[in-house]
Protein backbone atom coordinates (compact mmCIF):
# COMPACT_ATOMS: atom_id res chain seq x y z
CA UNK A 1 0.00 0.00 0.00
CA UNK A 2 1.49 3.33 -1.11
CA UNK A 3 1.42 6.14 1.42
CA UNK A 4 -1.46 8.49 0.60
CA UNK A 5 0.24 11.46 2.24
CA UNK A 6 3.33 11.00 0.06
CA UNK A 7 1.27 10.59 -3.12
CA UNK A 8 -0.85 13.62 -2.31
CA UNK A 9 2.24 15.76 -1.76
CA UNK A 10 3.75 14.72 -5.11
CA UNK A 11 0.52 15.23 -7.04
CA UNK A 12 -0.09 18.71 -5.61
CA UNK A 13 3.44 19.82 -6.55
CA UNK A 14 3.08 18.54 -10.09
CA UNK A 15 -0.43 19.90 -10.55
CA UNK A 16 0.31 23.34 -9.11
CA UNK A 17 3.31 23.69 -11.42
CA UNK A 18 1.09 22.88 -14.40
CA UNK A 19 -1.69 25.23 -13.31
CA UNK A 20 0.52 28.24 -12.63
CA UNK A 21 2.72 27.68 -15.69
CA UNK A 22 -0.42 27.28 -17.79
CA UNK A 23 -1.89 30.47 -16.41
CA UNK A 24 1.32 32.44 -16.95
CA UNK A 25 1.64 31.23 -20.54
CA UNK A 26 -2.01 32.05 -21.18
CA UNK A 27 -1.21 35.67 -20.33
CA UNK A 28 0.48 35.80 -23.75
CA UNK A 29 -2.79 35.11 -25.54
CA UNK A 30 -3.43 37.96 -27.95
CA UNK A 31 0.05 39.37 -27.39
CA UNK A 32 2.18 36.69 -29.06
CA UNK A 33 4.86 37.75 -31.55
CA UNK A 34 2.96 36.46 -34.60
CA UNK A 35 -0.50 35.00 -35.00
CA UNK A 36 0.63 31.42 -35.60
CA UNK A 37 2.77 31.45 -32.47
CA UNK A 38 0.05 33.14 -30.45
CA UNK A 39 -2.28 30.26 -31.25
CA UNK A 40 0.33 27.57 -30.64
CA UNK A 41 1.48 29.01 -27.31
CA UNK A 42 -2.08 29.57 -26.09
CA UNK A 43 -3.04 26.06 -27.08
CA UNK A 44 -0.13 24.62 -25.11
CA UNK A 45 -1.09 26.79 -22.12
CA UNK A 46 -4.53 25.18 -22.23
CA UNK A 47 -2.88 21.76 -22.34
CA UNK A 48 -0.98 22.60 -19.14
CA UNK A 49 -4.17 23.57 -17.36
CA UNK A 50 -5.67 20.32 -18.62
CA UNK A 51 -2.76 18.43 -17.06
CA UNK A 52 -3.38 20.21 -13.76
CA UNK A 53 -7.08 19.34 -13.91
CA UNK A 54 -6.30 15.66 -14.58
CA UNK A 55 -3.99 15.55 -11.56
CA UNK A 56 -6.49 17.34 -9.27
CA UNK A 57 -9.04 14.77 -10.39
CA UNK A 58 -6.77 11.93 -9.35
CA UNK A 59 -6.56 13.60 -5.94
CA UNK A 60 -10.31 14.03 -5.80
CA UNK A 61 -11.31 10.60 -7.03
CA UNK A 62 -8.64 8.39 -5.48
CA UNK A 63 -7.20 10.20 -2.50
CA UNK A 64 -10.11 11.96 -0.86
CA UNK A 65 -9.16 15.40 -2.20
CA UNK A 66 -11.47 18.32 -2.78
CA UNK A 67 -13.38 19.13 -5.97
CA UNK A 68 -10.75 20.17 -8.59
CA UNK A 69 -12.16 23.67 -9.21
CA UNK A 70 -12.45 24.52 -5.54
CA UNK A 71 -9.01 23.07 -4.89
CA UNK A 72 -7.49 25.14 -7.70
CA UNK A 73 -9.19 28.45 -6.98
CA UNK A 74 -9.88 28.62 -3.25
CA UNK A 75 -6.65 27.55 -1.58
CA UNK A 76 -4.55 30.15 0.27
CA UNK A 77 -1.14 30.95 -1.21
CA UNK A 78 0.72 28.96 1.46
CA UNK A 79 -1.13 25.77 0.44
CA UNK A 80 0.29 25.98 -3.08
CA UNK A 81 3.36 23.88 -3.81
CA UNK A 82 4.45 25.24 -7.19
CA UNK A 83 8.10 26.03 -7.91
CA UNK A 84 9.29 29.64 -8.10
CA UNK A 85 10.10 29.19 -11.80
CA UNK A 86 6.45 29.13 -12.83
CA UNK A 87 5.47 32.06 -10.60
CA UNK A 88 7.77 34.53 -12.31
CA UNK A 89 6.08 37.19 -14.45
CA UNK A 90 6.36 36.62 -18.19
CA UNK A 91 8.93 39.29 -18.91
CA UNK A 92 9.94 39.25 -22.57
CA UNK A 93 9.23 36.44 -24.99
CA UNK A 94 12.85 35.30 -24.60
CA UNK A 95 12.31 34.63 -20.89
CA UNK A 96 8.95 32.94 -21.45
CA UNK A 97 10.31 30.70 -24.21
CA UNK A 98 13.33 29.64 -22.18
CA UNK A 99 11.10 28.85 -19.20
CA UNK A 100 8.82 26.87 -21.53
CA UNK A 101 11.83 24.94 -22.85
CA UNK A 102 13.26 24.12 -19.41
CA UNK A 103 9.89 23.38 -17.81
CA UNK A 104 8.56 21.17 -20.59
CA UNK A 105 11.65 18.99 -20.70
CA UNK A 106 11.42 18.61 -16.91
CA UNK A 107 7.76 17.70 -17.30
CA UNK A 108 8.58 15.19 -20.03
CA UNK A 109 11.20 13.25 -18.05
CA UNK A 110 8.82 13.19 -15.08
CA UNK A 111 5.87 11.80 -17.03
CA UNK A 112 8.10 9.32 -18.87
CA UNK A 113 9.21 7.92 -15.54
CA UNK A 114 5.58 7.67 -14.43
CA UNK A 115 4.80 5.23 -17.23
CA UNK A 116 6.41 2.62 -14.99
CA UNK A 117 4.99 3.95 -11.75
CA UNK A 118 3.61 1.53 -9.19
CA UNK A 119 0.67 3.94 -8.90
CA UNK A 120 -1.81 2.96 -11.61
CA UNK A 121 -3.44 6.40 -12.23
CA UNK A 122 0.04 7.81 -12.99
CA UNK A 123 0.63 5.12 -15.62
CA UNK A 124 -2.61 5.95 -17.39
CA UNK A 125 -2.14 9.71 -17.26
CA UNK A 126 1.45 9.62 -18.46
CA UNK A 127 0.51 7.48 -21.46
CA UNK A 128 -2.31 9.87 -22.30
CA UNK A 129 -0.10 12.97 -22.19
CA UNK A 130 2.82 11.51 -24.12
CA UNK A 131 1.88 12.96 -27.52
CA UNK A 132 1.06 16.41 -26.15
CA UNK A 133 4.38 16.66 -24.38
CA UNK A 134 6.19 15.53 -27.50
CA UNK A 135 4.72 18.49 -29.37
CA UNK A 136 5.51 20.92 -26.53
CA UNK A 137 9.19 19.99 -26.51
CA UNK A 138 9.35 19.95 -30.33
CA UNK A 139 7.99 23.50 -30.30
CA UNK A 140 10.38 24.60 -27.57
CA UNK A 141 13.44 23.04 -29.23
CA UNK A 142 12.59 24.56 -32.62
CA UNK A 143 12.29 28.04 -31.12
CA UNK A 144 15.44 27.83 -29.03
CA UNK A 145 17.43 26.77 -32.10
CA UNK A 146 15.80 29.32 -34.38
CA UNK A 147 16.34 32.31 -32.10
CA UNK A 148 19.83 31.36 -30.93
CA UNK A 149 21.05 30.84 -34.49
CA UNK A 150 19.24 33.85 -35.98
CA UNK A 151 21.32 36.88 -35.09
CA UNK A 152 23.72 38.22 -32.49
CA UNK A 153 20.86 39.89 -30.66
CA UNK A 154 18.78 36.70 -30.69
CA UNK A 155 21.71 34.67 -29.42
CA UNK A 156 22.58 37.15 -26.66
CA UNK A 157 18.99 37.32 -25.48
CA UNK A 158 18.58 33.54 -25.36
CA UNK A 159 21.83 33.18 -23.41
CA UNK A 160 20.67 35.84 -20.94
CA UNK A 161 17.30 34.11 -20.62
CA UNK A 162 19.08 30.81 -19.89
CA UNK A 163 21.29 32.44 -17.26
CA UNK A 164 18.22 34.01 -15.64
CA UNK A 165 16.11 30.84 -15.52
CA UNK A 166 18.51 27.97 -14.87
CA UNK A 167 18.62 28.21 -11.06
CA UNK A 168 14.85 28.62 -10.94
CA UNK A 169 14.39 25.63 -13.24
CA UNK A 170 16.72 23.49 -11.12
CA UNK A 171 14.32 24.34 -8.27
CA UNK A 172 11.64 22.22 -9.95
CA UNK A 173 13.51 19.23 -8.55
CA UNK A 174 13.25 20.17 -4.87
CA UNK A 175 12.94 16.88 -2.97
CA UNK A 176 10.48 16.42 -0.14
CA UNK A 177 12.23 15.78 3.19
CA UNK A 178 9.25 13.83 4.47
CA UNK A 179 8.18 11.78 1.45
CA UNK A 180 11.01 11.40 -1.04
CA UNK A 181 12.35 8.11 0.36
CA UNK A 182 8.90 6.55 0.60
CA UNK A 183 8.01 7.42 -3.00
CA UNK A 184 11.28 5.97 -4.32
CA UNK A 185 11.05 2.81 -2.21
CA UNK A 186 7.43 2.30 -3.22
CA UNK A 187 8.50 2.74 -6.87
CA UNK A 188 6.04 5.56 -7.45
CA UNK A 189 8.75 7.49 -9.26
CA UNK A 190 12.57 7.49 -9.38
CA UNK A 191 12.96 10.61 -7.21
CA UNK A 192 13.90 14.22 -7.89
CA UNK A 193 17.65 13.63 -8.08
CA UNK A 194 17.26 11.03 -10.83
CA UNK A 195 14.81 13.21 -12.77
CA UNK A 196 17.13 16.20 -12.47
CA UNK A 197 19.96 14.20 -14.08
CA UNK A 198 17.71 12.92 -16.87
CA UNK A 199 16.54 16.50 -17.47
CA UNK A 200 20.11 17.75 -17.86
CA UNK A 201 20.75 14.95 -20.36
CA UNK A 202 17.76 16.17 -22.39
CA UNK A 203 18.41 19.89 -22.45
CA UNK A 204 22.16 19.71 -22.93
CA UNK A 205 22.21 18.47 -26.57
CA UNK A 206 19.69 21.13 -27.61
CA UNK A 207 21.68 23.88 -25.91
CA UNK A 208 24.84 22.64 -27.63
CA UNK A 209 23.12 22.79 -31.03
CA UNK A 210 22.03 26.32 -30.20
CA UNK A 211 25.63 27.15 -29.10
CA UNK A 212 24.25 28.26 -25.74
CA UNK A 213 26.41 27.80 -22.65
CA UNK A 214 24.84 25.86 -19.83
CA UNK A 215 26.34 27.31 -16.63
CA UNK A 216 28.37 24.89 -14.51
CA UNK A 217 25.54 23.29 -12.55
CA UNK A 218 27.81 22.76 -9.54
CA UNK A 219 27.91 26.52 -9.12
CA UNK A 220 24.16 26.97 -9.55
CA UNK A 221 22.15 26.98 -6.32
CA UNK A 222 18.63 25.68 -7.14
CA UNK A 223 15.86 28.00 -5.99
CA UNK A 224 13.95 25.94 -3.45
CA UNK A 225 11.05 26.80 -1.14
CA UNK A 226 8.02 26.59 -3.40
CA UNK A 227 7.38 22.95 -2.56
CA UNK A 228 7.15 23.88 1.13
CA UNK A 229 4.66 26.68 0.55
CA UNK A 230 7.13 29.59 0.52
CA UNK A 231 6.54 31.72 -2.55
CA UNK A 232 7.71 34.80 -4.38
CA UNK A 233 5.68 38.01 -4.18
CA UNK A 234 4.42 37.27 -7.71
CA UNK A 235 2.19 34.35 -6.76
CA UNK A 236 -0.43 36.13 -4.62
CA UNK A 237 -1.53 38.62 -7.34
CA UNK A 238 -1.63 35.78 -9.88
CA UNK A 239 -3.89 33.67 -7.65
CA UNK A 240 -6.17 36.63 -7.02
CA UNK A 241 -6.58 37.27 -10.72
CA UNK A 242 -6.90 33.59 -11.65
CA UNK A 243 -9.67 32.97 -9.10
CA UNK A 244 -11.42 36.30 -9.57
CA UNK A 245 -14.41 35.03 -11.53
CA UNK A 246 -14.73 31.74 -9.64
CA UNK A 247 -14.70 33.51 -6.31
CA UNK A 248 -17.54 35.89 -7.28
CA UNK A 249 -19.84 32.95 -6.61
CA UNK A 250 -18.15 29.74 -5.55
CA UNK A 251 -21.44 27.81 -5.64
CA UNK A 252 -22.39 28.77 -9.19
CA UNK A 253 -22.74 25.92 -11.62
CA UNK A 254 -21.01 26.30 -14.99
CA UNK B 1 10.97 59.10 -39.68
CA UNK B 2 10.37 56.38 -37.16
CA UNK B 3 7.56 53.96 -37.68
CA UNK B 4 5.65 52.43 -34.83
CA UNK B 5 4.47 49.18 -36.31
CA UNK B 6 3.63 46.44 -33.83
CA UNK B 7 5.11 43.96 -36.30
CA UNK B 8 8.86 43.56 -35.80
CA UNK B 9 9.22 42.41 -39.41
CA UNK B 10 8.03 45.83 -40.55
CA UNK B 11 10.30 47.65 -38.11
CA UNK B 12 13.32 45.70 -39.30
CA UNK B 13 12.84 47.17 -42.78
CA UNK B 14 13.83 50.58 -41.35
CA UNK B 15 11.35 52.41 -43.53
CA UNK B 16 12.47 56.00 -43.82
CA UNK B 17 12.39 58.35 -46.75
CA UNK B 18 9.80 57.27 -49.28
CA UNK B 19 12.41 57.28 -52.05
CA UNK B 20 15.01 55.27 -50.16
CA UNK B 21 15.76 51.75 -51.35
CA UNK B 22 14.48 49.10 -48.97
CA UNK B 23 16.99 46.35 -48.38
CA UNK B 24 15.71 43.03 -47.06
CA UNK B 25 18.44 41.04 -45.35
CA UNK B 26 18.59 37.29 -45.81
CA UNK B 27 16.36 35.56 -43.27
CA UNK B 28 14.68 38.78 -42.17
CA UNK B 29 11.34 38.05 -43.67
CA UNK B 30 9.41 34.91 -43.21
CA UNK B 31 8.17 32.63 -45.93
CA UNK B 32 4.65 31.47 -46.54
CA UNK B 33 4.22 27.69 -46.37
CA UNK B 34 1.24 25.81 -47.77
CA UNK B 35 -0.14 23.20 -45.38
CA UNK B 36 -1.47 19.79 -46.39
CA UNK B 37 -3.46 17.73 -43.94
CA UNK B 38 -3.83 13.93 -43.86
CA UNK B 39 -6.86 12.60 -42.03
CA UNK B 40 -5.89 8.96 -41.84
CA UNK B 41 -3.02 6.79 -42.91
CA UNK B 42 -3.05 6.12 -46.63
CA UNK B 43 -5.45 9.01 -47.37
CA UNK B 44 -4.51 11.93 -49.61
CA UNK B 45 -2.91 14.97 -48.05
CA UNK B 46 -5.38 17.80 -48.64
CA UNK B 47 -4.51 21.46 -48.85
CA UNK B 48 -5.96 23.30 -45.86
CA UNK B 49 -4.30 26.73 -45.81
CA UNK B 50 -0.99 28.38 -45.10
CA UNK B 51 1.28 29.60 -42.29
CA UNK B 52 4.07 32.15 -42.01
CA UNK B 53 7.32 30.72 -40.68
CA UNK B 54 11.06 31.39 -40.74
CA UNK B 55 11.94 27.81 -41.70
CA UNK B 56 10.27 24.49 -42.60
CA UNK B 57 10.63 23.07 -39.08
CA UNK B 58 8.77 25.96 -37.47
CA UNK B 59 6.24 25.88 -40.31
CA UNK B 60 5.39 22.32 -39.26
CA UNK B 61 5.26 23.36 -35.60
CA UNK B 62 2.84 26.17 -36.44
CA UNK B 63 0.80 24.10 -38.88
CA UNK B 64 0.12 21.50 -36.20
CA UNK B 65 -1.73 23.98 -33.99
CA UNK B 66 -3.31 25.97 -36.83
CA UNK B 67 -4.75 23.08 -38.77
CA UNK B 68 -4.60 19.88 -36.74
CA UNK B 69 -5.86 21.14 -33.40
CA UNK B 70 -9.49 20.12 -33.73
CA UNK B 71 -10.11 17.69 -36.54
CA UNK B 72 -8.60 14.25 -36.84
CA UNK B 73 -5.11 14.27 -38.27
CA UNK B 74 -2.29 11.76 -38.58
CA UNK B 75 0.24 13.74 -40.60
CA UNK B 76 0.97 17.13 -42.15
CA UNK B 77 3.06 18.37 -45.06
CA UNK B 78 4.39 21.87 -45.44
CA UNK B 79 5.73 23.24 -48.71
CA UNK B 80 7.14 26.70 -49.30
CA UNK B 81 4.56 28.50 -51.43
CA UNK B 82 7.31 29.87 -53.65
CA UNK B 83 8.32 26.30 -54.55
CA UNK B 84 4.96 25.51 -56.10
CA UNK B 85 4.75 25.80 -59.87
CA UNK B 86 1.35 26.86 -61.19
CA UNK B 87 -0.23 27.96 -64.47
CA UNK B 88 -0.80 31.62 -65.05
CA UNK B 89 -4.34 32.90 -64.56
CA UNK B 90 -4.59 33.78 -68.27
CA UNK B 91 -3.86 30.15 -69.17
CA UNK B 92 -7.27 29.19 -67.86
CA UNK B 93 -8.44 28.91 -71.52
CA UNK B 94 -6.51 25.66 -71.82
CA UNK B 95 -9.22 24.04 -69.76
CA UNK B 96 -12.17 25.79 -71.43
CA UNK B 97 -13.45 22.91 -73.59
CA UNK B 98 -13.21 20.22 -70.94
CA UNK B 99 -16.97 20.13 -70.38
CA UNK B 100 -17.69 19.38 -74.03
CA UNK B 101 -15.44 16.36 -74.10
CA UNK B 102 -17.94 14.22 -72.21
CA UNK B 103 -16.74 11.12 -74.06
CA UNK B 104 -13.88 11.29 -71.57
CA UNK B 105 -16.24 10.87 -68.64
CA UNK B 106 -16.22 7.47 -67.02
CA UNK B 107 -20.02 7.79 -66.75
CA UNK B 108 -20.27 6.94 -70.46
CA UNK B 109 -19.50 3.30 -69.81
CA UNK B 110 -22.58 1.12 -69.31
CA UNK B 111 -21.25 -1.59 -67.01
CA UNK B 112 -24.21 -2.39 -64.76
CA UNK B 113 -25.84 -4.50 -67.48
CA UNK B 114 -22.74 -6.63 -67.80
CA UNK B 115 -22.36 -6.92 -64.03
CA UNK B 116 -25.99 -8.02 -63.64
CA UNK B 117 -25.62 -10.55 -66.43
CA UNK B 118 -22.53 -11.91 -64.77
CA UNK B 119 -24.30 -12.19 -61.41
CA UNK B 120 -27.24 -14.02 -62.95
CA UNK B 121 -24.97 -16.48 -64.70
CA UNK B 122 -23.55 -17.60 -61.36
Amino acid sequence: MISNAALTDLIIKMADDELIQGHRNSEWTGLGPVMEEDIAFSSMAQDKIGHAWALYRILHENLGGEDPDRFAFMRPESAFKCSHLVEMPNGGYDFSLMRHFLFDHAETVRYESLQESSYEPFQQLSKKLKGELKYHTLHANAFILQLSNASEEGYARMQTALNDTIALAAGIFEPSAAHEETLITEKVYPGEKALYNRWLDRIYPVLVKASLNLPDMKTVAPVYGGRQGFHTTHLAPLLKEMGEVFNLDTEASW
Amino acid sequence: MSNDSLDPRVNRLKLGDANAVIKVEEGENWNVYEVFHQEKRGAHHEHVGCVHAPDPQLALVFAKEQFARRKKCVNLWVVRSADILAFDVEDEDMFANNLEKNYRDASGFKVMEKINKFKQSK
